[in-house]
């Protein structure tokens, strides 16, 4: 089915059970532990053995010769595959690095042996044993800062140039210049990389963890050189992911590899310590922000100059992405640097580009209502843009971003805020409070889905999106259950599998509304197929309460489906107009209030609030569970989450989770979400955007504008530990 | 893992004699820290000793008036103990401070007191570093050193000791007892028990190979108020970046020690002689010959706050 034009009234309307607050199907399989992860399908494969990695030991070079013999000889190891015993394998264009094979060392902790053991002690034992001679690149770079400095007269293509940015700043009566940093961050996903790998003749596969089973599944295509139809992927339950499994990763290479050597299956997951440097992370920037704006508050130029990280071929984290399209301003010059560095590969995480980049963005908003002596929500209105400002003549599908502020202002009680910054004092505390803006597109993919109506008159959903812990089962159920008039729990969803219709999986926050979309559109080649059956018009079926109606007549879908299940595959297509004539995004704005220790500089997140403008609310409780996520993640960002980078050795330095510190429950507040009521047609036929990704951007600002309106202290270097403000709290007596 | 032989102990004086017996042998009690070492190859023990069914996990009453803490005594009790809430309220402070419930449940008295550094690093085995592997030098030096010493430490190595119980108890004057193969006893204070890294920053304590903690002592209650701030990134289950614990009298007089800021529990008797005169006047008697890097100097304003923020909550 292709979506060709705005949705109209349609059977998805009924909202019986959509939009529903329902919980999650899968929760109590999650709840119990019998919810199999990756690592844990025991049952899947005969005599698996296991497989453990070793990662190269320096960031940059050659490796001279390896000695496995000692390795080899170690209890319990059956084999063991050195990157040395083949080339490089092939990759596809979404991996930025290679994963395995050859000399050639792009990054510190790339996959260079696997062995394969009886046991997992076995196998790590044995790994330790090989011995890696290395020769080290002398020439490597790993320093972003001083790279961008050098490199900051170089021609580079801006993203945006409208209008003469450079003169209407000039011109502009009031100016911001300021510079802001934001650090590498990891996914740092509670489940590691994990596959199984088995092959049977030159078919393989995988039990394994990942956000996108078919891109996947082209990947192993192209790294082992056979037909993709000789792959399958099996991914049901993945432990997160945030954009760390959106692609092959070595896990599955190395699994894979090894069992070909075995023979046998061979599982393997990337030890913690492993995977902040093995895998991705969200690129480090650096963001020069240029705001030129009007003494009532109007932006007339606006200029945004981001610096990143990547290997060769990456963009590393575009912080310019969301100043594209969130404010209004005439001139724009807009400019990413993606710069080579050769730490490991930087790659998407959630809201790529948007996170980092309104992490800036936000901080400047505020620095400049502060200059013109605005109230920042009263600033953002101002500059609200209905059209993109990049091609005027795109509008907004829908945007209520004025309405996001507006709404939020009025329920966190913005108007009795501290205002000036650095004066209301509880105790010890000094009390801020801070505002920020999200935006965040809303595309949408092609999504396929089969359903069948099974004789017991129970409704099955087979598609290869995944659920990564974000309520995929869930809201897929809401739709078939809606779609053909069953109850929820009659509902039986199948994800994950690679022998499913292909969906659209789950990344850039199109998940949801994609792979719904494809449900609805299978629903509705299954209602027709009834219908034929019937010898009725479609339109004139009600589907309710497990029948179907027509004509003053009913049948149980049991009885339809009594000789045999009835199923029926469609996908969905997204036509041009969706991206082309509009532009689709998500908007949100984010309220903060924050606890500063006048004395020590400690920080304490007291109250958050978030409004959000995506379009339909599925189910408002895994919509809800997103934003929150999202937002203990943007004070994660903001307070304490940062790789911290050996500009020497060129690695991440803290890779494990004890180093790299995520929020735990005594930094998370009360959190207050809400969704404005609405629905954008021009997204799809259930006129849904998503809100996983929408969550995290601009809450790290609203917390860093909290932080200086508590302290009177401006860091523009994040995370905002105390360290970087220490020296400007109040005098000790 | 290497792989290693395991025995369980019957008496601590049995226990000292298998790790006498035994080259590369190590006790292991709550296994909390060291398990985890071993996974990484940081700690190769050839031989484990099991000391969990030594009985020494009772909390007694002194004649002195104090408290002998049996060494197996896990750290959700002994914080939770009546008695040392009552008249230990920093060591108690401290405790929960310290890592999470499910870790202090299994954490023993002694286990705590040898735990080793956090210096990331050192649990790095493709980087250099004198504590794991002496003489092959030190990745921290130049590099990421944020949260190392800024007090202690030597060319050689700039670790922190990590426990924040060890602070109270250098605040407390604790005193450890041991027994040794031969079944000779001694009681070292705690002031005297963890050694500055010098040359040999692999040589963490005076404890000889063989040598098996048994208890830890308190001397009598110390009245007062009792105070353990600690300061981190986050709110809950993170090392410290500056600890203070303090013991404050009404006059005004009292003890202090500082975490996160050196290789052992940081305290000096005479700069407590200070304490009348404010916090800046005793850290910079605390401080007096601090190397900080780049990365880390923050740390003598930030111990100088949180002195600060204890005595302005002492004087209420
Ligand atoms: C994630 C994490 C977070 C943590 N956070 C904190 C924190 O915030 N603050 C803090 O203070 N600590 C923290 N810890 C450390 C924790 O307190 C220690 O791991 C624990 O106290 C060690 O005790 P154990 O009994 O498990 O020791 P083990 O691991 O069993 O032993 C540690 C060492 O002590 C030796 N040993 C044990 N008992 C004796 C004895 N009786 N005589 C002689 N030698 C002995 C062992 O041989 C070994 O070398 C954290 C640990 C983890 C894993
Ligand atoms: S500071 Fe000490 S523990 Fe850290 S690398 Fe240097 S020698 Fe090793």
């Amino acid at each position: 089915m292709r979506f060709d034009s705005p949705a109209e009234q349609n059977v998805s309307d009924r909202m019986k059970v959509l939009g529903q607050p329902l919980r999650r199907i899968d929760g109590p399989l999650k709840t119990t532990g019998m919810a199999p992860y990756a690592y844990e399908r025991h049952g899947v494969a005969k005599d698996q053995l296991v497989g453990y990695p070793l990662g190269s030991a320096i960031a940059k070079g050659r490796i001279v010769s390896m000695d496995i013999n000692e390795a080899q000889a170690s209890p319990g190891v059956v084999g063991i595959v050195t990157t040395l015993e083949m080339e490089r394998l092939p990759k596809v264009d979404w991996n930025v690095a290679y994963l395995f094979g050859g000399r050639e060392i792009q990054h510190y902790h790339q996959a260079i042996a696997v062995v394969v053991a009886n046991s997992f002690e076995e196998a790590r034992a044995a790994a330790a044993l090989i011995r890696v001679e290395y020769e080290e690149d002398q020439d490597a770079t790993y320093d972003l800062a001083a790279v961008r400095q050098e490199r900051l007269s170089d021609d580079v293509e801006p993203i945006d140039n409208i209008g003469d940015f450079e003169s209407a700043y000039a011109s502009a009566e009031v100016t911001l210049d300021a510079t802001y940093t934001t650090p590498g961050q990891c996914h740092a996903q509670m489940e590691p990389h994990a596959t199984i790998a088995q092959w049977d003749g030159d078919h393989l596969t995988l039990w394994t963890s990942n956000q996108m089973i078919e891109w996947s599944r082209q990947a192993l295509a192209t790294t082992f050189d056979l037909p993709a139809e000789n792959f399958r992927l099996d991914s049901p339950y993945i432990g997160g992911g945030f954009g760390v499994k959106l692609f092959l990763r070595a896990d599955a290479v190395m699994a894979a590899l090894a069992a070909r050597k075995v023979g046998r299956a061979v599982k393997l997951a990337l030890p913690r310590p492993m995977s902040a440097n093995n895998t991705t992370h969200r690129g480090l920037t650096i963001q020069r922000i240029r705001i030129g704006a009007s003494q009532e508050g109007k932006i007339t130029a606006i200029g945004h100059d981001n610096a990143t990280n990547t290997l060769p071929g990456g963009d590393g984290e575009n912080g310019a992405r969301a100043t594209r399209r969130f404010y209004a301003g005439e001139n724009r010059l807009l400019i990413n640097r993606a710069l080579e560095i050769h730490l490991p590969e930087s790659n998407a995480m959630r809201a790529p580009g948007e996170t980092a980049g309104l992490m800036a963005l936000e901080i400047a908003m505020d620095e400049m209502a502060e200059k013109l002596g605005m109230d920042p929500v009263e600033f953002r209105i101002i500059n609200d843009t209905q059209v993109d400002p990049s091609h005027p003549e795109r509008q907004f599908s829908e945007r209520h971003f004025i309405e996001c502020l507006q709404r939020g202002a009025e329920v966190f009680n913005w108007a009795s805020r501290n205002k000036a910054p650095g004066s209301r004092r509880e105790g010890a505390w000094l009390i801020g409070h801070g505002v920020a803006g999200a935006y965040r597109d809303a595309p949408a993919e092609t999504s396929g889905a089969r359903v069948s109506v099974r004789p017991d008159g129970s409704i099955r959903v087979e598609t290869d999106m995944t659920d990564i812990g974000t309520g995929s089962y869930t809201i897929i159920a809401q739709t078939a259950a809606e779609m053909m008039g069953v109850s929820l729990e009659v509902v039986n969803v199948d994800l994950g599998d690679s022998r499913h219709p292909v969906s659209a999986g789950s990344g850039g926050q199109w998940g949801a509304a994609s792979s719904t979309a494809g449900v609805y559109a299978a629903c509705l080649a299954l209602r027709k197929k009834i219908a034929e059956r019937l010898a009725v018009d479609p339109e004139a079926l009600e589907f309710s309460e497990g029948y179907v109606r027509y004509n003053d007549q009913q049948t149980a879908l049991s009885e339809l489906a009594s000789a045999g299940s009835i199923t029926a595959e469609d996908s969905i297509e997204f036509g041009d107009f969706r991206s082309e004539e509009y532009q689709l995004a998500t908007f949100g704005a984010h309220f903060v209030e924050v606890a500063v220790h006048a004395t020590t500089g400690e920080i304490r997140v007291r109250r958050m609030l978030a409004v959000c403008d995506a379009g339909r609310i599925l189910n408002p409780m895994t919509a809800r569970s997103q934003v929150i996520g999202a937002m203990t993640m943007g004070v994660g960002a903001a307070l304490m989450e940062s790789l911290a980078v050996d500009t020497r050795h060129g690695f991440f330095v803290n890779h494990d989770l004890a180093g790299y510190e995520v929020p735990v429950h005594a930094d998370i507040p009360a959190q207050q979400v809400i969704f404005l009521e609405g629905e954008d047609p021009y997204s799809t036929p259930l006129k849904a955007k998503g809100v996983g990704e929408l969550g995290i951007c601009g809450v790290s600002a609203a917390v860093a504008n909290a932080v200086y309106n508590a302290t009177g202290a401006r860091v523009r270097d994040y995370p905002i530990t105390l360290d970087k403000f220490l020296d400007r709290l109040p005098e000790i007596a | 893992m290497r792989a290693f032989s395991y025995e369980r102990a019957g008496s601590p004086q049995e226990a000292a004699a298998a790790a006498a017996a035994h080259e590369g042998a190590q006790f292991i009690a709550g296994g909390t820290n060291l398990l985890d070492l071993m996974k990484l190859e940081i700690e190769t023990p050839s031989h484990l000793i099991d000391v969990n069914g030594l009985g020494l996990d009772t909390i007694e009453a002194t004649a002195e008036g104090g408290l002998r803490i049996g060494a197996l005594v896990r750290n959700t009790d002994l914080a939770a103990d009546q008695r040392v809430r009552r008249d230990y309220g920093v060591l108690s402070r401290a405790l929960v401070a310290g890592a999470s419930g499910q870790l202090r449940n299994k954490a023993t008295t002694g286990g705590n007191l040898l735990q080793r550094t956090r210096c990331p690093y050192f649990y790095d085995t493709n980087m250099s570093c004198n504590k794991r592997e002496p003489g092959s030098g030190c990745a921290a030096q130049g590099g990421y050193s944020r949260q190392l010493a800024v007090i202690g430490g030597s060319e050689a190595c700039i670790a922190t000791h990590p426990s924040d119980m060890a602070i109270a108890m250098r605040v407390l004057d604790a005193v450890v007892e041991t027994v040794n193969a031969e079944g000779d006893t001694r009681a070292i204070p705690l002031a005297d028990f963890h050694l500055l890294p010098g040359d040999t920053p692999h040589i963490e304590t005076v404890l000889a190979p063989d040598e098996f903690i048994t208890a830890v002592v308190l001397p009598r209650p110390l009245g007062g108020q009792h105070f353990y701030h600690k300061v981190r990134d986050r709110a809950s289950y993170a090392f410290a970046l500056v600890s203070v614990a303090a013991v404050i009298q009404p006059d005004g007089s009292g003890r202090i020690a500082l975490g996160g800021v050196a290789p052992k529990p940081w305290r000096n008797e005479a700069a407590e002689a200070a304490m009348p005169n404010g916090a800046r006047a005793v850290i910079s008697r605390l401080f007096e010959g601090a190397t900080p890097t780049e990365d880390n100097e923050f740390k003598v304003t930030l111990a100088e706050r949180t002195l600060a923020a204890v005595l302005a909550e002492a004087r209420g």
